[in-house]
């Protein structure tokens, strides 16, 4: 009975565990900038008591909630505040998301529609009549820098340069790569691919990869995320039948497809949620069980300043990273304090957002300019355009950072690859 | 991954071992899963105020004496504790934290303007020698208008009490009025995220010197001071008359100071924080933990040469109940613990609470056990432990920081 009545209490994501302690206040990067946002708890959970009794207390405000998750890194009784958050704007929302919205979201549409025109499109982003346009019409912020399109898809790429010589290694991985590496920057895929067939371990694509989904989940396209959720899950499942591991290079798409599949969008993912690996994992664990070897260049010299964002926080992955980059003799790793650089994927293009994103982002900003790095280190693509956009200093994926300082001719023969 | 030293939790306790350790040069990890206790801290950090039997303890290092056995100051040794108490202050002011106290307890004002004993206070909290002291014989109590989380009149009422006359106000500012807007969260560390700003806090000057009449006592909550101690020193000097701050409701600023400044000084250190992560279980072979598993990282596990175990009470889960047994939910150890549920609790709220002495059996060393085996690479220190009420007794931080550094030792002597 004593089991049963306390099974009945139990409510999605952690509600009923809310002690009311306030702590997640305190630490919430929005609130520091803005007084517009009701805040974690009175999103989260206080709302949602409410909410529950009426929809009538919805409020729409809580969309300026950044989905960074550092809410549920502080709190202490384990509530998922930024998942009751999001949940919420699906089930109680009223919103209808604007076409600009549909634009922002739809990372894999409009990089398909752009790659090919990519010289034209970037020319076109850059014009300062097109973002005037793009921000009286559309909504979207005239001083943000749009992110580059890639005129050949990484996909493209693989298929014609990297795909036939795959078959040659004994042990495989997919590869997630996501829509910035497919149509922004498919140097990162490049990099990775490159550093993994050195290390002995050939690449293979999904047999259909789609949108991981974060970007529809921030603009309240739930259903669209939830159809090519599908279609990622059951590509993932069948790439590890053979008990292969998905890998991945973004934080945000990893977090997305582990946990926000199940806790917002209501997708069992338990299929796959142990096989999809962040890179950087998959790569230190087989040096760390001496699965693989790894050779570095001499007279590598670098200075990077690390930034763990936000996911890659809530993930506890950073570890892998720390340990990873600081194996590279020459490298000299200076952590950054922990804080949001306030993009949050799509949500600082948007006008209403703009001012408070770099509000959110400037005590990251002073403190890369204090350092004085070479480069900025960061597993986020989103994280990479607010941080160039903002300071002078690049930001470089930790698999790129280990493919540049790694001697792979060398590398290769330690693994026989 | 294999570090030298795992610390599962992330408070007081945790922080004050993993910075000992770190700057010792060992390589440590912490573990945590979400903020601690300390976020809630009042501004001051208590030893002993009052002995299980009730009497009040003025000079707490030569109470200790007449503590029983169990407890945890008495377990690691009375001249241990004596020793690690004397270092405190230097240890914390290593790591930004300035804090002043003396072998006699002081005194510091609560939420309700109560008098309470500590042992050391934050640079937000006004100690007095005796409880008879006063600053003044006009107070002039300020908060900000909207602000729920501080009580003038409750602290009226208790200074008036004292012969103390009092005067309420509240300052209204268009920049600290903003924040109304959203009263849920018009917190403390808001209003003092706001404050930080040289000129928010000049208006705010501006507009105590205006209310202000024949008073001779400033009264004003614990709402400045965020990132560093910058903001509390200097509405002291601008003011221009003794300022006392009160603590206000959670979240406290002081205490979220407090805990960032120590993160920090752990990092600097050379340590590694893992925040927002929960330890699952471990692998103890013979008598040791080799690894242990997180709810982020799976089944992949965590080497160290040593762990200790500070994950707080049952507030920070390092302790759990359920209808049949008092349980350590993180690692399943022995615990000291009524088997009856109805001698776990009074019924009245402000009763002294046995369930608050409950905490992981250990050896004299801090060694814990499971299943009657002692586990002989782990630690545990902190509220944890069984054997302190630190609620009626007022130990909480110093049970703390003293068994933390006496852990730290133990491992560095290997």
């Amino acid at each position: 009975m004593e089991t049963k009545m306390q099974e009945k209490n139990i409510s999605a994501n952690e509600l009923e565990q809310c002690v009311k302690c306030t702590v997640c206040t305190a630490y919430c990067p929005v609130l520091k900038v803005s007084v517009i946002y009701p805040g974690p708890k009175q999103s989260g959970p206080d709302g949602e008591r409410y909410r529950l009794k009426s929809s009538l207390f919805m409020d729409n405000n809580i969309k300026y909630c950044l989905n960074c998750k550092r809410c549920e890194v502080v709190c202490p009784s384990g509530v998922k505040i930024a998942d009751i958050i999001h949940s919420a704007r699906e089930t109680y929302g009223r919103q209808i998301p604007k076409v600009r919205d549909f634009i922002l979201a739809s990372t894999d549409l409009m990089g398909s529609v752009a790659s090919p025109f990519a010289p034209v499109v970037n020319a076109v982003t850059g014009l300062g009549a097109t973002k005037f346009v793009l921000d009286k019409v559309m909504a979207i912020d005239h001083r943000r820098t749009f992110p580059k399109y890639s005129g050949t898809k990484f996909e493209t790429w693989f298929r014609k340069e990297a795909a036939p010589v795959q078959g040659t290694f004994k042990k495989r991985v997919s590869y997630f790569h996501g829509c910035y590496v497919n149509y922004n920057y498919p140097q990162l895929g490049k990099d990775f691919v490159t550093l993994m067939n050195a290390l002995g371990v050939g690449v293979d694509l999904l047999e259909k990869e789609r949108c991981c989904g974060v970007a529809k989940i921030s603009s309240g396209m739930f259903d669209t995320a939830r159809k090519h959720a599908r279609i990622n899950i059951a590509s993932m499942e069948k790439a590890m039948s053979d008990g292969r591991k998905v890998l991945t290079t973004s934080t945000t798409c990893t977090l997305t497809m582990k946990d926000e599949y199940p806790d917002i969008l209501g997708l069992d993912n338990t299929s796959v949620k142990d096989g999809i690996v962040l890179a950087i994992r998959y790569i230190y664990e087989m040096l760390e069980k001496g699965e693989a070897k790894i050779a570095f260049k001499e007279g590598y010299r670098a200075r990077a300043a690390y930034h763990v964002p936000c996911h890659m926080e809530k993930m506890g992955l950073s570890i892998f990273t720390r340990k990873l980059l600081k194996m590279i003799p020459g490298m000299e790793l200076v952590s950054l304090d922990s804080n949001c650089c306030g993009i949050a994927g799509t949500y600082g293009f948007k006008k209403e957002n703009y001012a408070r994103s770099q509000a959110i982002g400037k005590a990251l900003f002073d403190n890369i300019n204090a350092v004085n790095p070479d480069f900025v280190a960061c597993e986020c693509e989103t994280c990479k355009w607010q941080i160039e956009m903002s300071t002078a200093y690049k930001v470089k994926n930790p698999v790129s950072i280990l493919a540049e300082a790694v001697d792979i001719e060398k590398t290769k023969k330690l693994n026989n690859a | 991954m294999k570090f030298d030293t795992i610390i599962i939790g992330g408070g007081l306790s945790a922080l004050t071992c993993g910075i000992k350790l770190a700057k010792a040069g060992r390589d440590c990890l912490i573990i945590a899963s979400g903020e601690s206790a300390l976020s809630f801290n009042s501004g001051s950090f208590g030893l002993l105020s009052r002995l299980p039997d009730g009497t009040a303890v003025e000079e707490p290092l030569k109470a200790i004496e007449q503590l029983p056995s169990s407890h945890p100051y008495v377990k690691i040794g009375i001249d241990n504790t004596r020793r690690y108490a004397a270092s405190a202050k230097e240890f914390f002011a290593d790591c930004g934290i300035s804090l002043r106290g003396t072998e006699r307890n002081l005194w510091r004002y609560t939420s309700s303007g109560k008098m309470k004993r500590c042992w050391l206070a934050m640079e937000d909290t006004t100690a007095f020698v005796s409880r008879e002291d006063k600053v003044g014989d006009k107070a002039l109590i300020v908060t900000v208008k909207g602000f729920q989380d501080f009580f003038p009149g409750f602290v009226a009422e208790s200074l008036e009490k004292k012969g103390i006359s009092c005067r309420c106000e509240s300052i209204e500012l268009d920049e600290l009025d903003m924040l109304r807007s959203n009263a849920s969260e018009m917190r403390a560390t808001n209003i003092a995220l706001t404050m930080e700003k040289d000129k928010i806090r000049k208006s705010f000057v501006k507009e105590i010197s205006r209310i202000r009449q024949d008073e001779d006592m400033l009264i004003l909550p614990q709402i400045f001071g965020y990132e560093d101690t910058r903001a509390l020193e200097d509405i002291r000097k601008a003011v221009g008359m003794p300022v006392t701050f009160i603590s206000t409701l959670m979240p406290s600023v002081p205490g979220i100071r407090t805990q960032k400044m120590l993160k920090k000084a752990f990092e600097a250190a050379g340590g590694t924080l893992m925040m927002g992560d929960c330890v699952t279980g471990a692998v103890i072979e013979g008598g040791k933990i080799k690894s242990v598993l997180t709810s982020n990282l799976g089944s992949y596990g965590l080497e160290a040469d040593n762990f200790v175990l500070a994950t707080g009470s049952f507030f920070g889960k390092g302790l759990a109940s359920d209808f049949t047994k008092i349980y350590e939910p993180v690692l399943g150890l022995d615990v000291d613990a009524s088997e009856k549920r109805d001698e776990w609790y009074s019924s009245s709220f402000f009763d002294r609470q046995a369930f608050i002495g409950f905490g992981v059996k250990t050896d004299n060393d801090l060694h814990p056990s499971r299943d009657g085996e002692a586990i002989s690479n782990l630690y545990a220190a902190g509220s944890v432990l069984s054997g302190a009420e630190s609620l009626y007794e007022g130990s909480g931080a110093g049970v703390a920081i003293i068994t933390a550094m006496y852990a730290a030792d133990k491992i560095l002597e290997g």
